[in-house]
């Protein structure tokens, strides 16, 4: 069993290019599965289900999305194998940028949006720097020379990934990531996260609605970057 | 660049799905080739089929070699080694960088040093009216500034053995310099074009309708004739219009 994690900026183009991979993967007699996690609301499993491959949506509702796709692991590849699947593709909501649903064993990738100029790799944090495999979509707005621009500043935080540049409409790069999705590691026991997750269980998290900052307790820090914990 | 360089083209289907009468197209180095056909046809697609070196994964499914033979994985996307530069009908930058620091980076990622970069620049201001300073920020050139620029790039940063070129005439740029400019010296120039004076620049014309291409047409004679002459009309034209933008009158007919 298979398990690509499928990461990236809301509107770079996941599902788009993942629908032009999956055909890909049907094209060579593999049996992937899809399992869609957003936050509140999506109907792209309608898109998927078009492809007729075992499609399961997941909403992370209250619960951090990342949280939810890596809490829910297991149980997504346990689906995919009863379903007689050999690929499980597991498209993430990844927000906030500060942490990353990659396990050790699995196929990570993010898809990261050209037209949203050559600073972006910078902001996106360990979703791009410790992805084995960047999409870069929408290439066919921007000209060569900003795609390579581009390019080079991806390289920069992730020296070590393969970058594949696909389009959405058309389908370009789809069979090189299928390729490169049919090579990727099989799952393993115990497996372990590549990134640290932030400094979590905050006061927010147990309900706190009232902004005022004395109302606030757990790991904080200030706006000068001075951090305390407050608590008991 | 003197190392012996063929383009081969293999012929896919049509925006139907049906085979496309041309099967074969092979182009040597120091020759122009033009894409000619209907808005819409599928110029610009078969342009990006050269561009990425398709191998029957595009919806054409076309394949592209390079010396008769399937270019490997990293030849289609590493930059140091990309054999074919493009200028897209794109006129417009999107990265929030300044002239200067986009063509050093530009630079560094085809693995070329930072001295190029004002060469780039004092060529761009060949081809436009309003000078380009290496302070401005790309998202505020015009049009015809982003495309000198983007032409000047293409000439001393990219370098590639291949250029393919999309409707250089929408640019507001001196055209017949700008080609002149980016065929360079033994490099193959892909020209997709409405203008007769570039059409006929090009020693073989590739015809395109419905997505396909339907036919290759040679430069004959009479057409090199007729090129000379439009040309004449042309290079009036652009005196014309330089006589208007510097506030001048137009006198006579000369």
């Amino acid at each position: 069993m298979k398990l690509v994690v499928l990461a990236g900026t809301p509107g770079s183009g996941k599902t788009s290019v993942l629908l032009h991979t999956i055909r890909s993967l049907i094209k060579s007699g593999k049996r992937p599965a899809v399992v869609k996690v957003d936050c509140l609301w999506t109907d792209d499993d309608q898109r998927f289900s078009k492809l007729g491959i075992p499609v399961h949506v997941g909403l992370a509702k209250d619960m951090c999305p990342d949280h939810f796709t890596i809490y829910n692991t297991d149980a997504m590849l346990e689906w995919g194998a009863s379903g007689g699947s050999d690929i499980v593709l597991n498209e993430t909501a990844g927000l906030c940028l500060r942490c990353a649903p990659y396990p050790d064993a699995c196929l990570a990738i993010c898809v990261i949006d050209v037209t949203t100029g050559p600073n972006t790799p910078l902001k996106v944090g360990p979703l791009l720097t410790t992805a084995d495999i960047v999409v870069m979509t929408k290439g066919d707005l921007v000209s060569q020379a900003e795609r390579e621009v581009f390019r080079e500043r991806v390289l920069e935080v992730n020296p070590g990934c393969i970058m594949v540049e696909a389009n959405g409409l058309t389908g370009k790069g789809s069979f090189e990531l299928a390729e490169l999705v049919t090579g990727g590691p099989d799952v393993c026991e115990n497996m372990v996260l590549r990134y640290n997750p932030p400094l979590a269980i905050c006061s927010l998290c147990t309900g706190e609605t009232r902004v005022a900052r004395k109302h606030h307790m757990g790991v904080l820090r200030q706006l000068d970057g001075f951090m305390e914990y407050r608590g008991e | 660049m003197n190392e012996e360089l063929t383009l081969t083209i293999l012929g896919g289907v049509d925006k139907d799905g049906v085979p496309e009468p041309v099967k074969f197209m092979e182009v040597s180095k120091g020759e122009i080739i033009g894409i000619v056909g209907p808005t819409g046809s599928g110029k610009s697609t078969l342009i990006d089929d050269i561009e990425q070196l398709a191998q029957g994964d595009t919806p054409t499914g076309r394949s592209i070699l390079i010396n008769g033979k399937r270019p490997d994985a990293l030849t289609r996307v590493d930059p140091r080694r990309k054999l074919v530069a493009q200028l897209s009908q794109k006129m417009h930058f999107l990265a929030d960088m300044t002239v200067v620091d986009f063509l050093h980076m530009h630079a560094r990622s085809r693995g070329k040093g930072p001295e190029l970069v004002n060469r780039v620049i004092e060529l761009a201001n060949t081809l436009t009216g309003e000078p380009i300073s290496p302070d401005h920020y790309l998202t505020v050139l015009s049009g015809g500034q982003s495309r000198s620029l983007m032409t000047a790039d293409i000439a001393v940063i990219s370098d590639s053995p291949v250029v393919l070129i999309d409707e250089i005439e929408n640019a507001g740029i001196k055209k017949q310099e700008a080609l002149r400019l980016l065929s360079g010296e033994g490099k193959i120039v892909v020209v997709v074009t409405h203008d007769p004076v570039l059409a006929l620049m090009a020693s073989r014309r590739i015809v395109i309708r419905n997505g396909a291409m339907v036919d290759i047409i040679t430069t004959s004679r009479e057409e090199q004739d007729v090129c000379g002459r439009i040309t004449q009309v042309d290079n009036w034209l652009l005196s014309l219009r330089e006589t208007i933008r510097r506030g001048e009158v137009v006198e006579e007919l000369a």
